[in-house]
């Protein structure tokens, strides 16, 4: 009843589509609707990439996105950037090839955990430990979304899964330690509701010489909340009230408990020398 | 808005008002909108989109403060604001602030 009378309200609601919406440029906006469910998290995600590309400043024609396949994997055919759209786990060394091919571009890397720590996790390891000047962003959805929920490598202990319905026995990756023992020069963590400093981190990646990698906790309402019988509303609102802003926290203790809460922040910022710069130095000698 | 102790500068500072733009065939219906505005300015409508959802409307059409949060947080790309230079709206507390003028001056 209440909604019913405040609807002539709605009517006087600016509709017109006049101004458009301030990503569309950056978007391939005819292959809207993208195919990310209701409620999951990484067209937020997403969005904020965009933002971030778009509030560096920097020509379009300087960036490069790469994805491999999952979910996240779509974001490479949705932006309207040159991106490349890769094999399972690969998106890390196709990334590394453009970025050695043309050092002036700004490789971004986005897709999700399962492509990126369980296929990709060999490529992750020795990218990281290279140093090379690409920003990796995982969005982290903690199962293996798009192939029909099966335990990936970032499941919580216990949570149920496709291929887990008694609970995953096994405990899950801590990302930013993986990627700081790995010797990443950025690492940072924040959740898609944080999506203000997910923006300036992404921004700050870009802008950062070096392996930079963001992880980004999402919801995935149809294979991970719905089978764990857990509100996709419950678990976003999670990670707005169960988590704690610590930056440079010690990475051992960054594991993903909501009941403790989870650590978010800038965990590492460090500078050092890129592949590329070297090669480019001994190329000049 | 609500203050426990109204600053003194209330009256000098302009209040930016934003306009809210609903794309609404391009919504899911995932409420995020609605949920984390700061302002609680949006609400599901009962009506149904070509998609079969619910897309949010405004509730409170002078409530946006044009803080762009819902563009950040919606993954369809389907409601952004613009900030409302035309109409700037009277500032939440500034009739509070008229009477501590007649306060000080008396």
């Amino acid at each position: 009843m209440a909604i019913a009378k405040r609807q002539p309200k709605s009517t006087s609601a600016p509709l017109s589509p006049d101004p458009k919406h301030p990503l569309e440029d950056l978007i391939r906006m005819e292959r809207i609707p993208h195919i990310w469910c209701p409620g999951c998290g990484v067209g937020t995600v997403f969005s904020a990439c965009l933002s971030a590309i778009q509030q560096t400043g920097i020509d379009y024609r300087k960036f490069s996105m790469v994805s491999g396949i999952g979910c996240s994997g779509r974001g490479a055919g949705y932006v309207r950037l040159d991106s490349f759209h890769t094999t399972h786990g690969r998106a890390i060394p196709f990334a590394t090839g453009i970025k050695m091919a043309d050092p002036s571009l700004n490789v971004i890397v986005f897709s999700g955990d399962g492509d990126l720590f369980a296929i990709g996790g060999n490529h992750f390891i020795h990218a990281a430990r290279r140093n090379m000047d690409i920003t990796v962003i995982c969005v982290n959805n903690f199962i293996y979304g798009m192939t029909g929920g099966q335990v990936a490598a970032t499941t919580p202990h216990m949570a149920k899964s496709s291929t887990t319905p008694f609970g995953n026995p096994d405990s899950p990756f801590n990302l930013p330690l993986l990627a700081i023992a790995s010797g990443a020069t950025y690492v940072a963590r924040w959740t898609m509701i944080h999506s203000r400093d997910l923006t300036l981190a992404f921004e700050e990646a870009i802008g950062h010489r070096g392996f930079s990698f963001i992880e980004v906790l999402s919801p995935c309402p149809i294979n991970y909340t719905r089978r764990n019988k857990i509100k996709t509303m419950d678990m976003v609102r999670q990670f707005h009230n169960n988590t704690i802003i610590k930056n440079h926290a010690n990475p051992s203790e960054l594991d993903i408990d909501f009941q403790k809460g989870v650590v978010l922040g800038k965990f590492m910022d460090i500078d050092k020398p890129t592949p590329d710069e070297i090669l480019a130095k001994l190329r000049n000698q | 808005m609500k203050y426990w102790r109204e600053p003194l500068d209330t009256g000098e500072i302009d209040v930016v008002r934003g306009k809210v733009y609903i794309i609404k065939d391009r919504c899911k219906g995932c409420g995020y909108c609605i949920e984390f505005c700061p302002r609680e300015v949006l609400a599901f409508s009962k009506e149904f989109n070509k998609k079969g959802y619910h897309p949010p409307m405004l509730v409170k059409s002078d409530g946006c403060l044009n803080c762009h949060y819902c563009e950040l947080l919606c993954p369809e790309f389907a409601i952004y604001t613009v900030a409302d230079e035309g109409e700037a709206g009277p500032n939440p507390v500034a009739s509070a602030t008229e009477n501590q003028k007649s306060r000080l001056k008396a």
